[in-house]
């Protein structure tokens, strides 16, 4: 893994490591995500994987390694120049992780009103363009309580996509939902890929999620991706490890 | 005993020597933690952009959402402490120091002090549970992945404001414990306003005004980093969130007497 070299790579992870205090998360994670790719990441709880997205998005600095996003060594550069990265990168959090003292119209103009170039064309229209491609346009003035758990969830998705990102990192989006809800949440996924051509990686134990919307999963164990394939080729696996994802008795 | 064992063991002993106590590497620790997290303040708030709308909401809430509960506080310590002194000073025929003694002691210590405990209780309460209420529902991280600098919005605008809006809150008491003395002195006998204000302000001059009104400043600013700092660093979880709380209080109380001891201090040296 992470051996591949091709131009369209907008997503390098190389040599990853992290832990807290004596606990080793990550001990050596690969990863090369190609521009348009939806790479779905699977493991049991607690392993790390929502460590990786962390890492990623810079809230969570690994111990060493490298991660290269658009070309540019993502630890090492100035804070300013993160945040313009950061803009280019979505981050959906397992709860939304909306501002409950706004409206939904104010948590999705929050991160576009304070760009360095902001112009109030910029908003036109874009709320409820971006709440009607999650079907939530009808909730534009409600605060974020008056809200369930998946309506929570594609608002978050929708403020995700108010900067336009190229890529989006999914923590456990359907995590917590019912199986109608998971799916809804599934195929918005798949319908903003299809729409935006942006790069996923989600982390999900869903694995009906993961067989609607990946091109490739990768399964982390014990701190670096042990397997990686198609959902059909995992599927096959004769690993036992990897087998324990995908058959249910 | 192999060498590897012996190196750990003489390791373990010269750690040993040097080692603090946990509690006070801990109270070291939040001395550093505040000091850079004040430091960052001042840097982050000469830094364009500046966030004027929340900071304009941040004084809303924090100064004119104060007010009522510093008037009540400001106008009974007026009126019972010019209760209990007019018996006592009516003993030794000094009735007519009573406005000016209740003056002096409201706007130099009193009127500082309690606001700003009051204030520390109500706002750096407050502060520390909001912050550390987003810090544990991941609405800070949110901001930071969004290209948002959470630090300017939330931290800056909240301290900048309590450091403001503390000394307008110290005014305003003032003005309503001497109040509070005026009419507690015509539950006695009657005296005109202009009479009691003349009296009061007889022997209060710009150097007693200058320091106590100084005071305030810090004592805001104080409140306002420490009921920040506790929210912005609380950790995952939800009793994390009360402890921010808790503690923002309790520490921000602690530094409104330190301040005060160490201001009172040094306007006895300058003036």
């Amino acid at each position: 893994m992470g051996d591949l070299k091709n131009e369209d790579e907008i997503l390098r992870i190389s040599k990853l490591k992290k832990a807290f205090g004596s606990n080793t998360v990550l001990s050596d994670v690969d990863l090369n995500v190609k521009k348009g790719e939806t790479v779905v990441i699977l493991g049991r709880s607690g392993t790390g994987k929502s460590v990786i997205l962390k890492c990623i998005i810079g809230l969570i600095f690994p111990d060493s390694g490298s991660i290269e996003i658009f070309g540019e060594d993502f630890l090492n550069i100035k804070q300013d120049e993160k945040s313009k990265l950061r803009i280019r990168i979505g981050f959906l959090f397992q709860a939304g992780a909306l501002y409950d003292s706004m409206t939904v119209r104010q948590n999705l103009e929050f991160p576009i009103i304070r760009q360095p170039d902001y112009k109030k064309s910029d908003l036109s229209g874009k709320v409820e363009e971006m709440l009607e491609n999650v079907g939530l346009a009808e909730a534009i003035d409600k605060m974020p309580s008056e809200l369930s758990g998946g309506m929570q969830k594609r608002i978050g998705l929708a403020r995700t996509l108010m900067l336009e990102p190229e890529i989006i990192l999914y923590d456990e989006p359907t995590t917590g939902l019912d199986p109608v809800t998971s799916n809804e949440i599934s195929h918005l996924i798949l319908d903003m890929q299809k729409k935006l051509n942006v790069t996923s990686l989600i982390v999900t134990h869903d694995m009906q999620c993961a067989k609607l919307v990946s091109n490739r999963i990768v399964v982390l164990k014990e701190g670096k991706f042990t397997a990686e394939g198609t959902f059909e080729e995992l599927e096959k696996s004769e690993d036992e490890f990897v087998n324990g994802f995908f058959k249910f008795e | 005993m192999s060498s590897t064992e012996k190196v750990n063991k003489k390791e373990s002993k010269s750690t040993l020597k040097f080692k603090l106590p946990a509690s006070l590497e801990e109270f070291f620790a939040k001395i550093a933690g505040l000091a850079s997290f004040a430091f960052k303040f001042f840097i982050e708030l000469l830094k364009p952009p500046y966030e004027i709308n929340e900071t304009l909401k941040q004084f809303f809430m924090i100064g004119y959402k104060s007010f009522p509960l510093v008037a009540i506080t400001g106008f009974i310590i007026g009126l019972t402490l010019t209760l209990q002194s007019i018996p006592t000073l009516d003993k030794f025929g000094a009735a007519s120091l009573v406005p000016s003694m209740v003056a002096l002691a409201v706007i130099l210590e009193i009127g500082p002090v309690i606001t700003a405990l009051i204030f520390a209780g109500k706002i750096g309460s407050g502060i520390g549970a909001e912050l550390g209420s987003m810090k544990v529902t991941e609405q800070i991280d949110a901001m930071e992945v969004s290209g948002t600098n959470p630090f300017k919005y939330l931290v800056v605008t909240r301290i900048f404001a309590a450091t403001i809006m503390l000394p307008l809150l110290v005014i305003l008491s003032d003005a309503i414990a001497l109040f509070g003395g005026f009419l507690a002195i015509n539950m006695f006998d009657y005296t005109s306003l202009k009479t009691f204000l003349v009296s009061a302000m007889a022997n209060i001059t710009f150097s007693d005004i200058i320091p106590a009104v100084t005071k305030t400043f810090l004592f805001g600013l104080s409140i306002g980093v420490v009921g920040c700092y506790e929210g912005y660093n609380a950790s995952r979880g939800t009793e994390s969130v009360g402890i921010a709380a808790n503690t923002a209080v309790v520490i921000s109380s602690l530094m409104v007497i330190l301040i005060d001891m160490v201001m009172v201090q040094l306007s006895s040296i300058i003036f």
